[in-house]
């Protein structure tokens, strides 16, 4: 039963390590995103270009998956339409001010021995157990 | 051209082993972050496997001049802990336990056509504009 999570930890690592390798770059999905859609790099740049190609390949890839294999398609989140606002913007708020989320600190930046890679996931598993925990077992 | 097709083959490895391991299901990645619940412990081994190959690449990069398609590497600084990065990551984890997604498998989800990621996903973009505007 731990089968996928580990197929999918491997291949997510492999394509931050082909990442770096090819083109130098850290697969921090955060940056990504936020440097492929904010104005601060000149509309067409070499740099926006990579990284609205890394998100089209983000998107392709569970379409992939759920064609190939059998693993089903997870069910659609319930939480509705202001939890999905109101936890977007607190992430991207969060990631931004901390340089980096789940990928970036955690796969990429551990990987790299850095001291505030490994401090800033330390916290967000914190905080995340803890939002979890007061929602289903103290507020729910 | 070709950085754009390496990039799109990163992505696309990325994407797929985010629906392999279950991180797109935001009621698996909820049911990690229970620590006191029915804790499901396998998105904890999702880290451990892909850090079994990132650190090995990261740390064997060391001996490379440069990357293979680009003239060289850009990483960020080893700077040190300030409370911007404490204060950061800890509302990105409140953030991914209210609903399930962190950033990777919130743009992965765009496949799966349901409507509330694209109000995840501009909410955070506009999270993130306002996190450049205080800071």
């Amino acid at each position: 039963m731990y089968i996928t999570p580990i197929m999918g930890g491997l291949m997510i690592g492999t394509a931050a390590a082909f990442l770096l390798w090819t083109l130098g770059k850290v697969a921090g999905i955060s940056g990504i995103y936020w440097n492929a859609f904010s104005v601060e790099l000149p509309l067409l740049s070499k740099e926006r270009v990579w990284r609205l190609a890394f998100l089209l390949g983000l998107v392709a890839g569970p379409v992939l998956v759920h064609h190939v294999s059998t693993i089903a398609v997870p069910a659609a989140p319930e939480s509705g339409v202001m939890a999905a606002v109101i936890a977007g913007f607190i992430v991207g708020l969060g990631t931004r001010l901390g340089s980096g989320c789940t990928s970036g600190h955690g796969i990429c930046g551990i990987a790299r021995f850095s001291t505030r890679s490994l401090l800033a996931t330390a916290v967000f598993m914190f905080t995340g157990f803890l939002t979890v925990y007061l929602l289903r077992h103290v507020f729910a | 051209m070709k950085q754009f097709f390496i990039a799109m083959i990163s992505g696309l490895l990325f994407g797929a082993g985010l629906a392999v391991s279950g991180m797109t299901d935001t009621n698996k990645v909820i049911g990690f972050l229970d620590l006191f619940g029915a804790w499901d412990i396998s998105l904890l081994l999702v880290m451990i496997a892909g850090l079994c190959v990132t650190v090995p690449a990261y740390q064997l990069r060391k001996r490379l001049k440069k990357p293979f398609f680009s003239s060289e590497f850009s990483l960020p600084s080893m700077g040190s802990v300030d409370g911007k990065l404490l204060m950061g990551a800890a509302l990105f984890g409140i953030g991914w336990g209210l609903y399930g997604y962190c950033p990777g498998p919130a743009v992965a989800s765009l496949s799966y056509g349901n409507i509330d990621s694209v109000y995840f996903l501009v909410a955070m973009f506009v999270g993130m504009n306002v996190a450049n505007k205080i800071s």
